[in-house]
């Protein structure tokens, strides 16, 4: 397929073994594993890299500036053209994606992380609220996540069983993923907030993911098969769960068309849907049909470090195409209550 | 394939002050974007896509404020990109709006900064305790302190010439309406006689605790051409970081200052800054930083930068003005202070800066940095297109 040249390809992923707690390990030493291993695939070293950019937050760090601890992993000396976004990875591999378009770097360092563990997630995310009218009512997020789904199933859109099969699909995925916190099979348990119970909701853990991007020529000397991102886009929602209506995801359908999905199928859709009922949404958005394998590495069911979770949502539609056990895929993040900011990219391998 | 030039054509800044306590979070920052859209003439519907920066979460105790602050943004429906580099984040944020343009990805972005720091307090908020971890020591001013010292004792720079920098920006500062400090009638005497807080670093040659917020508009070509008033070029821009704490790190002219000025100067064609580049804006919290990055930044030779403030050069008068706004020194939001730099070097060039421009100014420089001098963000922006 000709090919354009700039065009930008995912050309090593690497993440790490997701764990509920790391006690023994900092954010770097969770890390530095994972920027080794995606550094030796490609045989890039510190100073090859064109451009770095990371994803991570200080409010699970529990410290301000907290991003500069991973720097030192980096090797940042001599000093490197650097960047950071305080959310998920997958917008730190966005704007990574904008600098390699300018052909200013041909080649991209991204990586995420978070650790969940030394804090209550569900209590931390709260803070992420409207600071005047919700988050002084610490609505947590399986309550907010439950209120959606609970629309999904007075909508007629899913039930409890329909959800439970999600979940039990999700998890015998994950088998295949060495790296997975939870797979096989796993008791759905009971009501977390009614109508999500245990099993609906994401393990909490901690994890670790990077991504080389190389463009055009570089891209083919790194990669057997480079995961070309032939479109990629991210849209935000208003935030007020009140005007927006929860069984429709209407940014994830315009990021897809922006980022060109509905021009031809997919075989593979690695979505993050921290919740099994945001997977409902998510495939009506992204209009994905029996033909799309939908989170075969168990997607964030098995395995959400959030702040890395998009991130390796990426990754895994880029490893199956380095593989070759897909030639298109979409590739979805999200960030916010109840899916309010979404990003959809679209990648492509060279067919032989 | 070329870049795409990018233009600056719409400014807009709060009036910044210790508490804003007559705005919330989303009042402030629409405050600073609706004027840059009016500036601009241009609508919200006119803007493609929006990035937004602020330092850490913890100085509003809001994670990740930019989920709540999309509506107020009017980003609903758009991309919303957050950056965060410590306090280069305001470069960081004009830098990566500017890329969206230069790679066609976008034609209009809103770029926007911001920080209420009368939500917490900024001292607390960098000082938390973490095991393990290099403490920050009482904030910045105990961290930097040290490093001022070394580059007095390296130069032999007089004891006075932190004072001279403050008594100039203060004064600077009265002929910009949105500084945070207008010191009516300060002296000189009054800088020098003002409390030691971080020796060698007095009161009043620290920069305040602010509320406020930055925006800028940039556009393509095709946009700066419809613009009401003359666009800035974006003529070169980039950021370089390197680790906090390591053997052999130059706290008092680090290599990442040094590399992504070089960087900027090549991409602008600048061969000799101290001639090129008519105004420069420098990311100056504490006053004796401004003959620390003088020298960091090529204005002076190493060890020259505070006779450049001894001899008045840095005056709005001088042959080399030096923070014509007020800089640091007299209005700090943090996160918005890196991209209110790049915006009053947008606003020289573009004639619009007011009582404070510098006649004539073709090209100027916006300078940011963070974190333990080691996240740099900088562009310089001129008149002309880039080339021309």
């Amino acid at each position: 397929m000709a090919r354009h040249e700039r065009d930008i390809a995912v050309v090593a992923f690497a993440q790490s073994d997701h764990r509920r707690r790391t006690d023994d390990l900092s954010e770097l030493d969770m890390l530095l594993p994972v920027l080794d291993e995606v550094r030796e695939r490609t045989g890039l070293r510190a100073r090859d890299i064109g451009f770095t950019c990371s994803g991570s937050s200080d409010y699970l760090a529990g410290r301000p500036f907290s991003f500069t601890m991973t720097l030192d992993g980096v090797g940042a000396w001599p000093p490197i053209s650097e960047s950071h976004v305080e959310t998920d990875g997958a917008w730190a591999l966005y704007e990574a994606w904008v600098k390699l378009r300018t052909g200013q770097a041909d080649t991209a360092l991204v990586y995420a992380y978070g650790k969940s563990s030394p804090g209550s997630l569900r209590d931390v995310l709260t803070r992420q609220l409207d600071p005047y009218y919700l988050a002084p009512l610490w609505p947590d997020s399986i309550a907010l996540a439950a209120l959606q789904a609970q629309a999904l199933v007075d909508a007629g859109d899913t039930d409890e069983e329909a959800l439970a099969a999600i979940a039990a699909r999700s998890r015998a995925a994950a088998e295949a993923n060495p790296h997975a916190q939870l797979s096989g099979t796993v008791p759905h348990g009971g009501h977390q907030v009614r109508p999500l119970r245990t099993g609906d909701c994401p393990p909490v853990g901690d994890g670790a993911a990077a991504v080389v991007l190389a463009a055009g020529d570089t891209a083919r000397r790194l990669c057997g098969r480079p995961a070309w991102i032939t479109g990629i886009d991210h849209r935000i929602e208003a935030h007020s769960l009140g005007v927006r209506d929860l069984t429709d995801s209407p940014s994830t359908r315009l990021a897809a068309q922006r980022a060109g999905l509905f021009t031809a199928p997919v075989d593979t859709a690695e979505l993050h849907a921290p919740f099994t009922s945001q997977e409902v949404v998510l495939r009506k958005a992204l209009r994905l049909g029996r033909s799309t394998a939908v989170n075969p590495s168990g997607g964030a069911l098995a395995a959400n470090p959030v702040m890395a979770a998009g991130l390796i949502r990426i990754g895994e539609a880029a490893a199956r195409i380095h593989r070759g056990d897909s030639d298109r895929a979409v590739a979805h993040a999200t960030s916010g209550p109840c899916l309010q900011q979404n990003l959809v990219a679209v990648l492509e391998g060279d067919r032989a | 394939m070329s870049k795409e030039p990018v233009a600056v054509i719409g400014i807009g800044q709060t009036k910044h002050a210790a508490a804003r306590q007559d705005v919330s979070l989303a009042g402030l920052v629409r405050e600073a974007a609706s004027r840059a859209l009016a500036d601009a003439e241009l609508a919200w519907q006119d803007v493609d896509a929006v990035v937004i920066g602020k330092a850490p979460d913890f100085f509003e105790g809001v994670m990740m404020p930019e989920l709540y602050l999309a509506d107020a943004l009017g980003a609903v429906g758009k991309p919303m990109l957050r950056v965060h580099t410590a306090g280069s984040v305001g470069g960081s944020t004009a830098l990566v709006a500017a890329d969206l343009v230069a790679a066609r990805v976008h034609r209009t972005v809103l770029a926007l900064a911001f920080e209420k720091q009368s939500e917490s307090n900024a001292m607390w908020g960098l000082s938390l305790p973490v095991p393990f971890q290099q403490p920050l020591l009482a904030g910045a001013g105990g961290f930097f302190a040290p490093h001022v010292r070394a580059y007095m004792r390296r130069t032999g720079a007089p004891a006075a010439v932190g004072s001279l920098v403050a008594y100039k920006d203060r004064r600077n500062a009265l002929k910009n309406p949105y500084a945070h400090l207008h010191e009516h009638g300060i002296t000189l005497e009054q800088v020098q006689a003002s409390p030691m807080l971080w020796d060698p670093v007095r009161y009043s040659e620290t920069c305040p605790s602010s509320d406020g917020a930055c925006a800028m508009v940039l556009t393509d070509r095709a946009g700066a051409t419809r613009a009401p008033r003359p666009p800035a070029w974006v003529h070169g821009g980039a950021m370089r970081s390197e680790p906090t704490l390591f053997a052999g790190k130059d706290f008092v002219s680090p290599q990442a200052g040094k590399d992504c000025a070089a960087d900027v100067y090549r991409q602008a064609g600048i061969t000799d800054p101290r001639r090129e580049i008519d105004a420069a804006e420098l990311y100056v919290p504490f006053s004796w930083y401004e003959p620390m990055w003088l020298e960091n930044l090529g204005f002076a030779a190493e060890g020259e930068g505070w006779k450049l403030t001894e001899a008045g050069a840095t005056e709005l008068d001088g042959d080399l003005p030096v923070n014509p706004s007020g800089g640091v020194l007299s209005s700090n939001p943090i996160g918005a202070s890196g991209m209110i730099r790049f915006a009053e070097a947008a606003l020289q060039v573009r004639g619009q800066a007011g009582a404070h421009q510098v006649p004539g100014a073709r090209r100027a420089l916006g300078h940011a940095y963070g974190g333990g001098a080691q996240f740099f963000a900088m562009w310089l922006v001129g008149s002309g297109l880039p080339g021309s």
